[in-house]
């Protein structure tokens, strides 16, 4: 153990291939006598298929092979995660093939696949392949596919339900409290479906060698071992230890790339088939037809307070959106990744989600950067602000008087929520107070109230969050229905010369993991970080894994790495001690050196390492070798919280809003690098804030998306942002060897309400008391809400 | 097939291309310099952007025969021999980088912006970008990467 780089701003590792060009992303990689696969799709939202004509297309030159459903239609993807109705009936499920024969039920669905020797002659070739549709008409939203008479997604789905769910107390004794409620809050709102857009866009090459009879996929994927479990066992039916998943440099993910796509198993069914290469790389307008989307929950909520204001109850009714088919997670994210945070932070005695989730013809929803958890947040905060200015009372004491009592989980048991989760550890009312002294809130609302007689309105909004992350116990997981266990894998193999490789199941795709993994080996191992090298995302040298989402990297990547480290040093002091003739027990490992306690007399490492494979002097019955894998199954999920603070301007005459200051206090744990937590805060509050003012997939009734471009879609830029305001306090994970809790989605979990908190608190600063508007709060829909 | 003839990066180069082929591609596909990448198929993103004849375009808003004769600087182009260009050692520094992306363009777009002013305020910096998305950093990161090159710089010319 030494402390050289826990806790110190470490510069990245990987930076130096990025910044000179040197990345490798799955579209740079060219294989020998690679092919292109070009993916014909529909451009029907609900249609069934009366023929289809691939002639005239296998004639053009260049063509190497056409796929249809005729084909390929009997394989499809799976969920992976069964949810039960209320009943107990089992979830409806019905299948994704890889390439639809029968009838087409969301715009993008794929039809055909030509792969041909260049990417132009492959689309070329689609051009020319003739489909008869015949149209029907299609369903769009959750709340009215559910209606008599909707039209059916899926024939089998009675009103399009793939289940319906609840969470919570029972629905009495919610309704009994809601009934002595001396104020209820009632908000209804539609948590907007959103494009995850990471920059990179998707892109995969198959490759299968008859010699070895061997397949190998490069996939730009958050988890590379899950793709090959999926597509080996659930959707082809080859042997896994005949297929290697590659998941290089991957251009940011925001959970979009965790799922298996039909387009992994299709360049790998026709690489077999052509006995080539088949690479496959989406353009940006399919990626908003394809990958998966986020949110589309259309609630109604009602908190009760009694005349105390405290809490008394919360009842929500919700229909969320699944697509047309469903995607990997998709049914976790609604369920368990939302109804059980509806806790928050508060003591709310009596609880009660119901849940319906709806199939319909629009682009499947899965976890988008937060998944499950922001819609909870914000409903949760927006409520709570939009209490306050309903009861007259400052919204900071309403939570302040709601709050859940600081409690450590060492000392203090966890808190048992109504909602399932045992949060770990808590210290709710210090992030608050620490963004109210940086926000400076009395000398702001002194400035509020000039402003209000101006035509630039201020306003405040306030969001105290709480997600669950370090994804996932696997018992407990299990028991709700997930179809994987949620451990991570994480092997240390020291070289003889003291050198180490990493190899963790866990895989970086924006997270620095080459960097804080290291920060947390070379501390541990008394080495310099330079001696540790992280290798992940390769199928064939890391043992297994199962990726890296639900900001979990650390919390359950690194302790599996933690395990192994323990693993090694025990070793190291056995060996150790029979070279300096002393016990085990007097054996201290500190600083990179095996010491005889009391003494001078010590082995460096190094010299241990290379005794491990070069055992001549060497206890009795102890293996060679220094090398340690082990699996980490955490015991609980993690549970950062934070405080997030917007202050926006918005222009009375326009609407306009800007953000003229974002203050964050997040507590995540412990912290390896600051530099890189901060940063993925940044990340985050960008994605949070760009879907109160700026995101959102807009479909027309006829199950077009109309802003399906980076033209259309209006993606967050750098002038829409100022500097952030970042603090942190530090409440250490009771249950994991690091005492971490996961950073990477906090920003986007905690921002969006406190932005929309912030414009319905300016427009009431000047008595526009609007409950209510529906995001993203383009200038348009804040001018609408002021003339009312 | 139009013949052309570019220098990029220092070296000539002589090639047929189809009409249709774009910049970018030709870039990557054709010279394999995949540094440059792409983002988006409707010139918003600015993940493309290149240095032609010394201004700062999007590589694939452009025919690849459209650039016959010109000189053209991609990221693999922009260090001296191992001496890292200040942005590239501001990106570093300041961590302007996540899952790096964007990070090519966002270099080459604020390289053209210092050529042009090398002391921007945080303001035009951001403004600077407007053609470039992020989905990483939330931009905080690149402006301050932006600012250490600025000073950097500065420190160096005085
Ligand atoms: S790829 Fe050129 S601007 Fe997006
Ligand atoms: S670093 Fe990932 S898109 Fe900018």
């Amino acid at each position: 153990m030494s402390n050289k780089f826990i806790g110190k701003s470490v510069k990245r590792v990987e930076d130096k291939r990025f910044i000179t060009g040197r990345g490798r992303y799955t579209d740079d990689i060219v294989l020998p006598g690679m092919t292109y696969a070009y993916i014909l799709r529909s451009p029907y939202a609900h249609a069934r298929i009366k023929s289809i004509d691939t002639s005239a297309a296998e004639a053009m030159e260049g063509v190497v092979t056409i796929m249809t459903g005729e084909e390929v239609g009997h394989y499809g993807v799976p969920c992976g995660w069964q949810v039960n109705f209320k009943n107990g009936d089992t979830m409806k499920e019905p299948p994704h093939p890889l390439l639809v024969k029968d009838k087409v039920r969301h715009v993008g669905d794929a039809v055909a696949m030509v792969v041909a020797e260049s990417r132009e002659l492959a689309q070329d070739a689609a051009e020319a392949i003739i489909i008869d549709y015949e149209v029907l008409p299609a369903v769009i939203d959750a709340s009215k596919a559910v209606e008599e008479g909707a039209p059916l997604v899926h024939e089998d789905v009675p009103n399009n339900i793939c289940f319906d769910w609840e969470i919570g107390n029972p629905k009495e004794e919610v309704d009994a409290a809601m009934a002595s409620a001396s104020h209820i809050t009632t908000l209804e709102f539609v948590n907007q479906r959103l494009a995850p857009n990471a920059m990179e866009p998707r892109s995969y090459i198959g490759q299968y060698d008859s010699v070895y009879d061997k397949y190998t996929l490069y996939t730009s994927t958050q988890n590379p071992h899950l793709i090959r479990l999926l597509m080996c066992a659930f959707v082809l039916g080859l042997p896994e230890h005949k297929v290697r998943v590659v998941g290089p440099d991957v251009g940011g993910g925001f959970g979009s790339k965790i799922y298996h796509y039909t387009e992994e198993a299709l360049v790998t069914l026709a690489s077999k088939k052509i006995g080539r290469p088949v690479k496959w790389t989406e353009t940006r307008s399919e990626a908003f037809l394809t990958d998966a989307h986020g949110r589309d929950h259309v609630t109604k909520a009602e908190m009760g307070f009694d005349a105390d204001g405290k809490i008394v109850g919360l009842r929500i009714k919700t229909f969320a959106n699944l697509g047309a088919y469903l995607s990997t997670f998709s049914t976790a994210v609604p369920t368990y990744l939302h109804g059980t945070l509806l806790q928050g932070l508060y003591t709310t005695p009596k609880i009660h989600l119901d849940m319906t989730c709806v199939f319909t013809n629009t682009t499947a929803v899965d976890a988008y950067r937060g998944a499950g958890r922001p819609e909870a947040t914000y409903l949760l905060e927006r409520l709570l602000d939009l209490s306050a200015l309903e009861m007259g009372v400052d919204p900071t004491e309403l939570r302040l008087k709601n709050f859940i009592p600081a409690f450590d989980g060492v000392t203090q048991p966890g808190y048992q929520t109504n909602v399932a989760l045992q949060y770990d550890s808590g210290n709710y009312h210090g992030v608050l107070q620490r963004g109210l002294e940086m926000l400076g809130y009395e000398d702001f609302r002194k400035a509020q109230a000039e402003a209000a007689t101006t035509n630039k309105l201020l306003g405040v909004g306030f969001s105290t969050y709480i997600e669950a992350c370090g994804i996932a116990p696997s018992a407990v997981v299990g028991s709700l229905g997930a179809r994987a266990g949620l451990y991570e894998v994480g092997q240390v193999r020291v070289q003889p010369t003291g050198k180490v490789s990493v190899f963790t199941g866990a895989h970086s795709h924006g997270q620095g993991h080459e960097t804080t993994f290291a920060q947390v080996v070379a501390d541990r191992l008394g080495i310099p970080m330079e001696d540790v090298d992280i290798v992940h995302g390769d199928s064939d040298t890391v043992a297994f894994g199962m990726g890296t989402y639900g900001s979990r990297s650390l919390a359950v990547g690194g302790s599996a790495i933690v395990k192994s480290l323990d693993k090694i040093i025990e070793k190291g002091a056995k060996i150790a001690a029979h070279k300096l003739e002393c016990s085990v027990d007097d054996i201290e490992f500190i600083d990179g050196k095996f010491t005889v306690k009391g003494t001078d007399k010590s082995l460096g490492f190094g010299d241990i390492a290379l005794t491990a494979y070069v055992p001549h002097v060497y206890p009795a019955n102890l293996e060679p070798g220094l090398d340690f894998s082990s699996f980490y199954d955490p015991t609980n999920f993690t549970y950062p919280f934070g405080c997030h603070i917007a202050v926006v301007e918005v222009d009375k005459e326009t609407g306009t809003t800007k953000i003229k200051r974002f203050i964050a206090v997040d507590d995540v744990g412990n912290v390896i690098n600051p530099m890189i937590v901060d940063g993925q805060i940044h990340g985050g509050l960008a994605q949070g804030i760009g879907q109160a003012l700026f995101e959102g997939v807009e479909y027309d009734e006829n199950g077009q998306i109309i802003n399906a471009s980076y033209m259309d879609y209006t993606m967050p830029r750098a002038d829409d942002f100022p500097m952030f305001e970042l603090d942190r306090q530090v409440t250490p994970c009771p249950h994991n060897p690091l005492g971490v809790k996961g950073a990477g989605e906090a920003g986007c979990i905690g921002s969006t309400p406190a932005v929309t908190n912030a414009v319905i608190d300016a427009l009431w600063s000047v008595g526009h008391k609007v409950k209510d508007i529906r995001m993203p709060l383009t200038s348009e829909r804040v001018w609408r809400a002021m003339q009312s | 097939m139009p013949k052309i003839t570019v220098t990029v990066n220092g070296t000539s180069h002589t090639s047929e291309v189809e009409g249709r082929l774009l910049l970018v591609h030709y870039l990557r596909d054709t010279l394999h310099l995949t540094g440059t990448h792409v983002g988006c198929d409707t010139s918003s993103c600015g993940a493309c952007t290149i240095h032609l004849d010394g201004k700062a375009v999007k590589s694939c808003s452009m025919l690849a025969a459209q650039a016959d004769g010109s000189t053209i600087t991609t990221i693999e182009g922009l260090a001296t021999g191992n001496e890292l260009h200040p942005l590239q050692e501001g990106f570093k520094e300041e961590h302007g980088l996540q899952c790096g992306f964007c990070t090519p363009g966002m270099i080459m777009c604020a390289a053209d912006l210092l050529s042009h002013n090398p002391n921007p305020s945080e303001q035009e910096i951001r403004e600077g970008l407007e053609g470039n998305i992020c989905r990483c950093t939330g931009y905080h990161n690149i402006v301050r990467a932006i600012q250490y090159a600025a000073n950097k710089s500065l420190v160096v010319s005085e």
